[in-house]
C-alpha cells in the first residue's frame, strides 16, 4: 500500500453528436437565440497581415464528406503572437491585437456538400517554448480541433502553408512526423489565382491519406 | 528569434485508457470516422497552452436560462430542473471564467435542428441551448427542462438516454472538452452504445449527475449536480530550455 495521489482524472469525453451546432453555432442549426454567436470572426478587417481564405472538406474512411463536423481554429496573429495572457514570448514587444482579432473561430461546413470555408489572416511564425522543446521557431500554422458524430474525443491537428517551404522544413512539429507523405497531410496548397488567395486543405479521418492527428 | 520567457507548467497528459477510444464498433459511425494511425504526441508549445478567453460582455443576461431564453409567449413544456456544478482542474483548483455551453433535446426528445426529423414535436418555447461563465469558485448553474429520450438509427433498438451536451473551455486549447451529462437512475444509460464507448464504469459514473434535493427550488424545480474536471497542469514554473538549438 502507498499513499493515494490526489490528482483527479479529467471528465471523460463523449461525442459532440450530429447536433453540435445547436449549442455552439445555433444560427447554423436554423435558429436565432443569442445576441452574439461566438467564434464567427477570427480576424476582422482591422487585423493586420495577409488576408487569406481556407477551404476544404473533412472526409471519412469511405471518402464521404463529414457534413456534421464542427472545426475550431486557434491561431497567432501575423506577428506570431497569440491573443492570450500567457504568450509572453517577447515581453518588450507590444503585440497588435485590434478588437476584431480573436485568433479563434468556429467553422461549419455546408450540410449537403461538406465544404467548409473561412477567412482570416495568415499567422506569423510562433516561438516554440516549453520542456522537451528546442526553442526553435515554429512555421506559421493554424491549430484545428474537430468534433462530429462518430468522433469520441475531439481531434487535434494543424494546418501549415505550402508557400512556407523553408519554415516548414525547419518546423519542429512537422519534423516529428517520420513519413514525408504523412507530413504532406498537414500542408495546405496555396492558390493565387483568386483574391484573396485560397489555401485548400482536406482532412482525412482515415484511409491511405489519413491526416496526422496529435495528442497534445 | 525572440528569447522565450518563463511560462506556467505544462498540462498533464490525457489518459486515453480513460477516455473512449476512437474506434468503438458498437457505435457504428465511429467505424469510418476513427483515425487508424496512432496520435502523434507533441511537447506543449504556446500553440497548445494558450486559447481563446471569454468575458461577461460575450454573453447575454438570459443565456444560462433555457426556460426563458427562447420563450415566445409561454414556458417550455417539461420537468423544470436546475443543473449546476463546479469546474475544477485535475489538481482540484477551481477554473474561474470557463465558458460552459450546453445543448439538449426538448422534453419530447426532439432537437431544434434543421437536420432532426424525429416525429416528436418541436416546442415553440424551447431553443435547447445555453451558456455561462464559471464564477471565481468554478461554479456554474443553468435552468432548463429535463430532456426526453429519443431513438436513433444505430440499431432498431438504440435509444439515447436523456442527456445534456456540455462544451468546455479552460485556459488552454489543449483543455478543450465536449461531453454529455446523464441523469441518475436512468435504465437507458447502461444500454446506450455511446455511453458504452467509455471502457471504465468509474468513468461512466463521472457523467451521471445525481439528484440534488438540497439545491432544488421548493414548488418550482428539481436540481441535478454535475461537477466537471478539466486537465490540470504542473504547479511549478519552468524556464525554457535556452540551451536548445
Amino acid at each position: 500500500m502507498a499513499q493515494k495521489l490526489e490528482h483527479r482524472k479529467e471528465t471523460p469525453s463523449q461525442t459532440a453528436g450530429p447536433y453540435v451546432h445547436i449549442g455552439l453555432a445555433p444560427g447554423a442549426a436554423g435558429f436565432e437565440i443569442f445576441e452574439r454567436e461566438l467564434g464567427q470572426v477570427i480576424a476582422g478587417p482591422q487585423s493586420k497581415g495577409e488576408r487569406i481564405r481556407v477551404e476544404g472538406r473533412v472526409l471519412d474512411g469511405a471518402g464521404a464528406p463529414v457534413t456534421d463536423v464542427l472545426i475550431e481554429v486557434w491561431q497567432a496573429n501575423a506577428q506570431g503572437r497569440y491573443n492570450h495572457p500567457e504568450d509572453t514570448s517577447e515581453p518588450e514587444f507590444e503585440p497588435d491585437f485590434p478588437s476584431d482579432f480573436s485568433g479563434w473561430g468556429r467553422v461549419i461546413p455546408d450540410f449537403e456538400t461538406g465544404v467548409f470555408s473561412f477567412e482570416t489572416v495568415k499567422p506569423g511564425p510562433v516561438p516554440e517554448t516549453g520542456p522537451g522543446t528546442t526553442g526553435r521557431s515554429q512555421a506559421p500554422h493554424l491549430n484545428l480541433w474537430l468534433v462530429a458524430r462518430g468522433i469520441n474525443l475531439g481531434l487535434n491537428t494543424r494546418m501549415y502553408f505550402s508557400d512556407e517551404v523553408e519554415a516548414n522544413a525547419a518546423d519542429p512539429v512537422l519534423g516529428r512526423i517520420e513519413s514525408p507523405g504523412r507530413r504532406q497531410t498537414l500542408i495546405a496548397m496555396r492558390d493565387d489565382t483568386v483574391d484573396p488567395p485560397v489555401y485548400r486543405f482536406d482532412i482525412h479521418l482515415q484511409g491511405a491519406s489519413e491526416t496526422v492527428f496529435f495528442d497534445i | 528569434m525572440p528569447t522565450p520567457g518563463p511560462i506556467h507548467g505544462e498540462f498533464h497528459a490525457r489518459d486515453h485508457a480513460w477516455h473512449p477510444p476512437a474506434l468503438t464498433p458498437a457505435y457504428k459511425t465511429s467505424i469510418t470516422r476513427s483515425p487508424a494511425q496512432p496520435l502523434l504526441s507533441l511537447p506543449q508549445t504556446l500553440s497548445e497552452i494558450t486559447g481563446p478567453t471569454f468575458g461577461p460582455s460575450d454573453l447575454g443576461p438570459l443565456d444560462h436560462d433555457l426556460i426563458l431564453n427562447y420563450a415566445h409567449g409561454g414556458d417550455p413544456i417539461g420537468e423544470r430542473i436546475i443543473v449546476h456544478g463546479r469546474v475544477t482542474d485535475g489538481n482540484g483548483r477551481p477554473v474561474p471564467g470557463a465558458l460552459v455551453e450546453v445543448w439538449q433535446a426538448n422534453a419530447g426528445g426532439r432537437y431544434r435542428h434543421v437536420k432532426d426529423t424525429y416525429l416528436a414535436a418541436i416546442d415553440p418555447n424551447f431553443g435547447g441551448c445555453g451558456r455561462c461563465l464559471t464564477g471565481a469558485d468554478g461554479t456554474y448553474s443553468f435552468r432548463t427542462i429535463k430532456p426526453g429520450a429519443y431513438p436513433w438509427p444505430n440499431s432498431t433498438t438504440s435509444w439515447r438516454p436523456p442527456h445534456i451536451h456540455f462544451s468546455l473551455f479552460g485556459t488552454a486549447f489543449c483543455q478543450r472538452l465536449i461531453t454529455q451529462m446523464y441523469f441518475e437512475g436512468d435504465p437507458l444509460i447502461a444500454l446506450c452504445p455511446i455511453v458504452n464507448t467509455i471502457p471504465d464504469p468509474e468513468a461512466v459514473a463521472r457523467l451521471v449527475a445525481p439528484l440534488d434535493m438540497a439545491a432544488s427550488k421548493p414548488f418550482d424545480s428539481l436540481a441535478y449536480r454535475f461537477d466537471i474536471v478539466l486537465r490540470g497542469r504542473r504547479s511549478t514554473l519552468f524556464e525554457n530550455r535556452l540551451e536548445g538549438n
